[in-house]
């Protein structure tokens, strides 16, 4: 099977600032890809370019086998609708509920009864977790692990293939973030989903990701699985994972095991 | 899916029923097109559904063959049809799931919802054939309790409903009256110890609210004047009295209309970006932030915005004042062969002193009006960017109506005192 995500030789800069200088990376089907680094190594700013959000000053981005970079927001349609992406400020609608947050994506890009429509809703919001009466709150007034659990929602309502997921576990108590590790694998276990999530966050990493990749400097430092990337000898990956809060994390996932 | 078929998808959403002839007509049209689309996707792209006919009486069941992609593009058509088999309630089921070639939980659910209804009915609901990826789906969405519509809250009637908007109202106008004692004790404070004025803000609202306001003031009052000398030049021509125009241009600008012309134009620049600043930094939790560190947010955001303005729109009414005048003055000299040496040989006549100060007098008290609304109604904003919007609109429509409020109150307290 071909790549998710491939992408080539990826240039980004801002000015005279270098984010990325010629980065590759592919993200195979099925897997939950992670992207780590130190703050303001950009991280985010690779995902937002691959969501075409950003664009690359050079380089090739394909996701399903499409070539994403350049396109017009009408050529980039059809691939939007097939992934789902979670912001980390969750980015939901604060004038609606978080029902319709979730059922506007239906009703924009489907053609299904409103009944329907509000049914899958409410699926999408019992699938994250949430309790059935958060669907008819406003986002102000949930915690927040609920509004992050309510933006993953609305970035599954149209059973996206590819989900990506910026900083998941970013500001939540630890209780909330492991309830969002577990739900980052069942959903991928059950809806067959591929995940590409930007963390800081090292248990997250060490539970929920297959493969890891360490941005810093604008190069790729290392790729590889937690176990492999914990062996490494490069300075940078050696910080990263064997700080005080890596060690006590890797401690933790080898007593789970 | 063909081109055709998202572009249908997206323009003509199915849950909007027609409801006039025409309408109808264009449904028709579009299901066609619907049709056509539906007929250039291939065969495994289409979710179907075939109720086999039933050959013998005798059986109980109900055989249904399902096939296809049953995912959330390719369901709609679907929906309907299941309804069909709904209504067969006297017989049991068996689902043909082999040839389903894609199933997500959209598709999921809905097999999901007609399985749980016949079971309710009582009825037998047998599956058969899916795949073992697709039979673990169905058991995840049979095991997700999913939030069953809340019955709406019953309307309520008229009268509570003038109750609630009375209610609301009186909490406002106590809250507004509520900050401007918090203004002025915090104005009071600021007064006994001068030091804790702070200038810098001052200065850069004298500069944003008033300097920069000077183009559009002087452009809209010049106009203003242009407006009423025109006007005014026919009627007086027809009678003679070619240099009572000065009277009238220069009264009606002086008195009335540049100080309202430039408190409306300085409420819809100024006033919409206190309460859209100050709304915003509510939401991020600036003003709590401000709170903690020490610093009252009156006396930082409120005090020197209300100050700036108390100095500016005197000044801005003076600059319109001029401008004004002499719009009038080029239609008067064009229009009724009034010359400029004339005209303002006749203004010193024609406008009193006081009728000049009561024009700049209330300017002060238009700018505190301003200040103090747009600045509650930022306070007022909570939770979301929609929020800040509503107020923002809500304390431009607010401080202009007070302003021409407050100065027709001038008009009749000027009559009793015959200024």
């Amino acid at each position: 099977m071909s790549a998710v995500i491939d992408i080539r030789n990826l240039n980004t800069r801002f000015g005279e600032n270098v984010v990325h200088d010629n980065v590759s990376l592919t993200v195979q089907p099925g897997e939950i890809f992670a992207l780590v680094g130190g703050s303001g190594c950009g991280k985010s700013t690779m995902l937002r370019t691959i969501i075409q959000l950003l664009q690359p000053t050079s380089g090739s981005i394909r996701v399903f086998g499409r070539e994403a970079v350049g396109l017009s927001d009408e050529e980039a349609l059809p691939l939007r609708r097939r992934w789902g992406v979670m912001f980390e400020r969750s980015a939901l609608f604060g004038s609606l509920t978080v029902t319709e947050n979730v059922s506007m994506v239906l009703r924009e890009h489907t053609r299904l009864s409103a009944r329907l429509i509000d049914e899958v809703a409410a699926l999408k919001i019992a699938l994250t977790g949430l309790p059935p009466d958060a669907g008819s709150k406003y986002p102000s007034e949930l915690s927040g692990g609920m509004r992050k659990r309510a933006a993953l929602a609305r970035a599954i309502a149209l059973d996206p293939e590819l989900l990506f997921l910026d900083e998941p576990t970013a500001g939540l108590d630890p209780l909330s973030a492991s309830g969002i590790d577990e739900l980052v694998r069942s959903l991928r276990d059950a809806l067959g989903l591929t995940i590409m999530m930007v963390t800081h966050d090292l248990d997250l990493l060490w539970r929920a990701a297959d493969r890891v990749a360490v941005l810093g400097e604008g190069h790729i430092l290392g790729v590889g699985t937690m176990e492999e990337l914990s062996q490494s000898d490069h300075r940078v990956i050696r910080e990263y994972f064997y700080g005080p809060r890596g060690r006590a994390a890797q401690e933790q996932a080898w007593k789970k095991k | 899916m063909s081109q055709v078929g998202w572009l249908l998808m997206i323009s003509y959403p199915a849950n909007h029923p027609p409801k006039n002839g025409l309408a109808l007509v264009g449904k028709l049209l579009i299901k066609s097109l619907m049709e056509y689309a539906a007929e250039t996707m291939t065969d495994e792209q289409i979710a179907s559904l075939v109720i086999e006919p039933d050959t013998s009486p005798d059986t109980a069941a109900v055989k249904v063959r399902c096939a296809g992609a049953w995912i959330v593009q390719g369901i709609a058509p679907i929906e309907q049809r299941l309804e069909v088999i709904s209504g067969l309630a006297e017989k049991d089921l068996v689902i043909d799931g082999t040839a389903i070639t894609a199933l997500d939980t959209s598709g999921a659910w809905l097999l999901h919802r007609v399985i749980d209804e016949m079971k309710q009915r009582g009825r037998n609901v047998t599956i058969n054939g899916l795949r073992p990826e697709f039979g673990a789906l169905m058991q995840l969405i049979a095991s997700c309790t999913v939030a069953q519509k809340p019955p709406s809250a019953p309307e309520p009637g008229w009268l509570a409903r003038l109750g609630q908007h009375s209610w609301q109202a009186m909490l406002g106008v106590s809250g507004m009256l509520a900050f401007v004692g918090e203004c002025a004790l915090a104005l009071l404070r600021s007064l006994i110890q001068p030091r804790r004025i702070r200038w810098r803000p001052i200065l850069h609202n004298l500069q944003t609210a008033g300097f920069e306001a000077l183009p559009i003031t002087g452009l809209l009052s010049f106009l203003m004047g242009v407006v009423i000398s025109y006007q005014g030049a026919d009627q007086l021509q027809r009678f003679g009295a070619n240099i009572f125009i000065v009277d009238l241009v220069g009264l009606s600008m002086l008195r009335e209309l540049s100080p309202l012309l430039t408190a409306i134009i300085v409420a819809g620049r100024s006033g919409s970006a206190y309460a859209a600043q100050i709304g915003t930094m509510k939401v991020t939790e600036e003003i709590d932030a401000l709170r903690t560190i020490g610093i009252g947010p009156i006396e930082l955001l409120v005090l020197p915005k209300m100050l700036a303005l108390i100095i500016a729109l005197p000044l801005l009414t003076l600059y319109a004042d001029v401008t004004g005048v002499f719009g009038g003055m080029l239609m008067a000299s064009s229009k009724l062969d009034v010359s400029f040496s004339v005209f303002i040989d006749r203004l010193g006549d024609a406008v009193s002193l006081s009728s000049f100060l009561t024009g700049i007098g209330k300017a002060p008290v238009f700018a505190v009006i301003i200040a103090l609304v747009g600045c509650y109604q930022g306070f007022q904003a909570s939770g979301s960017a929609d929020s800040v919007g509503r107020q923002t609109t809500v304390s431009v429509v607010q401080s202009i109506f007070l302003v021409i409020l407050a100065d027709a109150l001038f008009s009749v307290v000027f009559n009793w005192l015959e200024i």
